[in-house]
């Protein structure tokens, strides 16, 4: 049995209860339910609201909010990287799929330092944030929040507008950092180890910023043909809202439910692909993505030669064979997960769109969807089941699945 | 010179027996007393029974006054530890056969360490030999004389060629001084041409050329020469790696046959370019599934002679591809000249034929002035490279007035890093390199071309 795993998740829930209790007794969300699905939000670093207006909370629960998001998301950081490698063992072999590269306890020989490194990381990231954000003129409060909410690629603004009234310096500051987040921590451990070489060969951070790029670009013409406007605008736009969506973070700077048809079918591709493993984005993450398409190439090899032997690899290591099924299993659980939610909220009658986007938003950590849980919408249409559904896929998405899914297996549960 | 050779296996007594034939004292080390049996009765060479990494061992076989300490066990380490014991104790030159690529990745420092004078890597050596052989598909063998300056390759001339039935002197003008035809091997007859010998169809000739006139050559003879692009490997032994590796490096595109799992992860993990098939290599559905018709190369790689042996006649029949065949013991002689199984490389033979040249080598600072000696044609030629020390009856003449003895021919003269096919009217000079193809085994002096 692995206690350690079962208490971790117990751990999360009941940190969700007590941490939705200022909403509630402060009675800001009247709602409990309501008051627990935007701390599991928070905590999740999803960025989805149940709040139809943001502006009406008071300054302490706004901090809260964002607080929370950088509270989830060095928790997910020590998770991921530090306490899963060490437990090691064969329960917790699916989330090795986090990290096939240099995993960060490999570089320091003891967990607590590890961790204390990935702090230091984590908070001098924020304050770099928040002081280039303070240069831009940045009401102080706004700064503090926002860089809160960047920190965990969590995505709660202070304003009905989220990111859509500060400055295009502002913006950018916002769009560079949020990218910076979603890196694989191991990215900037290595750079710390003086090891430039190998950090920079990291398959999965080359592939992270390629595929940055190559949306942002697309998105961008394809806003000018249809739309028209200043290209280098729409280049800006088109930036913050690809890294805000890769990096799940969920801020926007204008209502990407009024985009182009490729512009959003693109946005939503990318909510899957998520960011970095081993960062505080969520998603599948772009490591498992390689992984897939590593493993179709050698199917299809494998058809035309089927006696042929092919190890894959990543970062020039050998990709174990448990790797790669746990990956493969992760995503059979991912879409059936998906689809029995997507089911499941249909309840509410809401449209195709509204309902799929809803759960790939939760599930996978972002926030907005589209339609009417788009940037400009909320979730606070749901029904208290659905808002309970969304929440347990904000908690799955956030902890790889299979933690939440042992919950349910009885001999979790029995003493022996 | 004494030489003290520790491991009496397939090179130990190769090496043994070459080393004593050309007069040297060898002391032979192995643990096993059947093979020192067969070494001591065979050759003219002493004994000792016992672990040539052990002081007293060494000793007893007279450690403090060798020459050399050669270390051919099966084991790296002991062959290391022997030459470091041999270089403490002794002050003798020490060389060592280090296989395992970890080990053979550092030999520089190792070498520098441990005070070795060579280092050899059979596998290594003869990957490279073969991926000489698959620059250019033409040639059946390829030796390299003057620091790789200049080869020697041989290969076969076809049906139809434009020097068909020419005497070498109607060609010589179309040669430039860049290529010299030095033996000619028509059947079973070995000829050292003259400006009288005619190039015929069927003949196997053995020329003289700069690696970058080598294309030029195939040009002029009117051969179409072909670019080897894909390559199949039968057996993922240690050689296949590092040919791989070296193929891949020129873009060539390579295929490995390996029956055993484990092994063919190894090298998929090692070769990412690579393709890895796992089957069995001696199976016709296997070669023609992988597309053995249609390659350009096929090299019988695996750990069985018999089965190098029947894997590339079987391309013979099926394909085009150039043929290369691993053979570690070649015990029938003559015979594996007569079928049709491509060139023919022997790691054992590489290994010994690289020590040898080096105590030769040693052997020239010490009185004769051969810097490398090549064997050809079941030893029926020699290709001989001398360094000229001093002005003396061959010097400052011209070749044309020289009186050579027959089936001598001075192939190449490499003055000041710059080759020269030599035509009568050139002369050998004080400081020059001079190659030397003979028929007369055993030159120890480049007086003795005279007759």
């Amino acid at each position: 049995m692995n206690y350690e795993i079962i208490i971790y998740i117990l751990g999360w829930i009941v940190m969700s209860l007590i941490g939705a209790l200022p909403f509630y007794l402060s009675g800001e969300i009247p709602i409990f339910v309501d008051a627990w699905f935007e701390i599991v939000s928070g905590f999740t670093t999803t960025g989805a609201s149940i709040l139809q207006d943001v502006e009406a909370l008071s300054k302490c629960m706004l901090f809260w909010r964002s607080f929370s998001h950088w509270l989830g998301g060095m928790g997910v950081l020590v998770f991921v990287l530090a306490i899963l490698p060490m437990a090691g063992g064969e329960s917790v072999y699916f989330m090795k799929a986090e990290s096939p590269g240099p995993s960060v306890s490999k570089l320091v020989p003891k967990l607590k330092n590890s961790a204390m490194v990935l702090y230091a990381i984590y908070i001098g990231l924020l304050v770099l944030e928040f002081i280039f954000l303070l240069i831009g003129r940045m009401p102080l409060f706004d700064a503090i929040c926002m860089s809160l909410g960047t920190a965990g690629t969590g995505g709660f603004g202070i304003v009905n507008s989220s990111a859509g009234d500060y400055t295009t310096y502002q913006q950018l500051v916002l769009t560079i950092f949020m990218m910076l987040f979603g890196v694989n921590f191991s990215f900037y451990f290595l750079m710390l180890m003086r090891k430039p070489k190998e950090a920079l060969g990291i398959e999965e951070v080359r592939w992270y910023f390629a595929i940055f790029a190559v949306s942002a670009v697309v998105i961008a013409w394809n806003l000018t043909t249809v739309m028209g406007g200043r290209p280098l605008m729409n280049l800006h736009h088109a930036a913050f809202q690809v890294a805000t969506v890769m990096t799940t973070t969920g801020f926007s700077t204008t209502d990407f439910d009024l985009w182009p048809e490729l512009s959003k079918s693109l946005l939503v591709v990318l909510m899957f692909i998520g960011a970095c493993a081993g960062s505080t984005g969520g998603g599948m993450k772009v490591s498992r993505i390689l992984i897939y398409f590593k493993t179709i190439k050698k199917e299809l090899a494998f058809l035309v030669h089927p006696r042929s032997v092919k190890i894959l690899k990543m970062d020039g290591k050998k990709i174990e064979h448990t790797v790669l099924r746990s990956a493969n299993v992760f995503f059979c659980t991912y879409m059936s997960i998906l689809l029995l939610s997507v089911i499941l909220i249909s309840v509410d009658q809401f449209d195709f769109t509204t309902n799929f986007t809803a759960v790939v938003a939760t599930l996978n950590n972002i926030g907005p969807g589209l339609s009417v849980v788009g940037p400009a919408g909320n979730y606070s249409g749901f029904s208290a089941f659905s808002k309970l559904i969304l929440s347990f896929d904000m908690l799955a998405g956030r902890l790889e699945l299979f933690p939440m899914l042992i919950l349910f297996l009885p001999s979790s549960w029995r003493r022996n | 010179m004494k030489i003290i050779i520790a491991g009496c296996g397939n090179v130990g007594y190769a090496l043994a027996e070459q080393l004593s034939e050309e007069k040297h004292d060898i002391c032979v080390i192995d643990t096993r007393p059947d093979e020192l049996d067969a070494a001591t009765t065979g050759l003219d060479v002493i004994g000792i029974n016992g672990t040539c990494s052990s002081y007293r061992v060494q000793e007893e076989a007279g450690v403090e006054d060798a020459d050399i300490l050669i270390a051919v066990t099966d084991m790296d380490e002991v062959n290391l530890l022997a030459c470091l014991i041999a270089k403490k104790t002794g002050n003798c030159q020490t060389i060592a056969r280090v296989r395992n690529p970890e080990y053979y990745d550092e030999i520089g420092f190792l070498k520098s360490k441990l005070g070795l004078s060579m280092v050899i890597n059979p596998e290594l050596a003869a990957a490279s030999e073969i991926a000489r052989l698959i620059q250019v598909p033409l040639a059946m063998e390829i030796d390299t004389f003057a620091r790789g300056r200049v080869n020697l390759i041989k290969f076969e001339l076809p049906e139809d060629f434009r020097w068909k039935d020419k005497t070498i002197r109607e060609i010589s003008s179309d040669f430039d001084g860049n290529f010299l035809a030095c033996i000619i091997q028509r059947g079973n007859e070995i000829i050292i041409p003259d400006g009288r010998s005619v190039l015929r169809s069927g003949d196997k000739i053995s020329v003289m050329v700069a690696p970058r006139y080598t294309n030029i050559l195939f040009d002029k003879l009117g051969i179409p020469h072909r670019v080897i692009r894909n390559v199949m490997i039968a057996g993922g032994s240690r050689i296949s790696y590092y040919l791989a590796k070296s193929l891949i490096r020129s873009r060539i595109r390579v295929k490995i046959i390996e029956k055993d799992h484990t092994r063919c992860e190894e090298l998929s993990e090692q070769l990412p370019e690579a393709m890895i098939i796992e089957a069995d290599a001696s199976n016709e559905v296997v070669l023609n599934e992988e597309g053995l018709p249609g390659m350009d190369a096929f090299i019988a790689l695996t750990d069985r002679d018999e089965e190098n042996i029947m894997l590339s006649l079987y391309a013979n029949k099926v394909s085009n591809a150039k043929q290369i065949t691993k053979i570690n013991k070649n015990r029938l002689g003559g015979i594996i000249n007569e079928i049709p199984i491509g060139s023919i490389v022997s790691p054992k033979n590489l290994t010994a034929e690289y020590i040898i040249r080096y105590v030769r080598s040693l052997k020239n600072s010490m009185g004769s002035n051969v810097e490398a000696v090549y064997r050809m044609m079941d030893n029926r030629v020699e290709a001989l490279e001398f360094y000229i020390r001093n002005d003396s009856a061959v010097t400052n003449v011209r070749l044309m007035d020289l009186k050579l003895r027959d089936d001598v021919l001075v192939c190449t003269i490499v003055r000041a890093g710059n080759q020269i096919i030599p035509s009568g009217s050139d002369m050998i000079l004080k400081g020059d390199s001079v190659i030397i193809v003979t028929t007369h085994v055993g030159l120890n002096d480049i007086r003795e071309i005279l007759a």
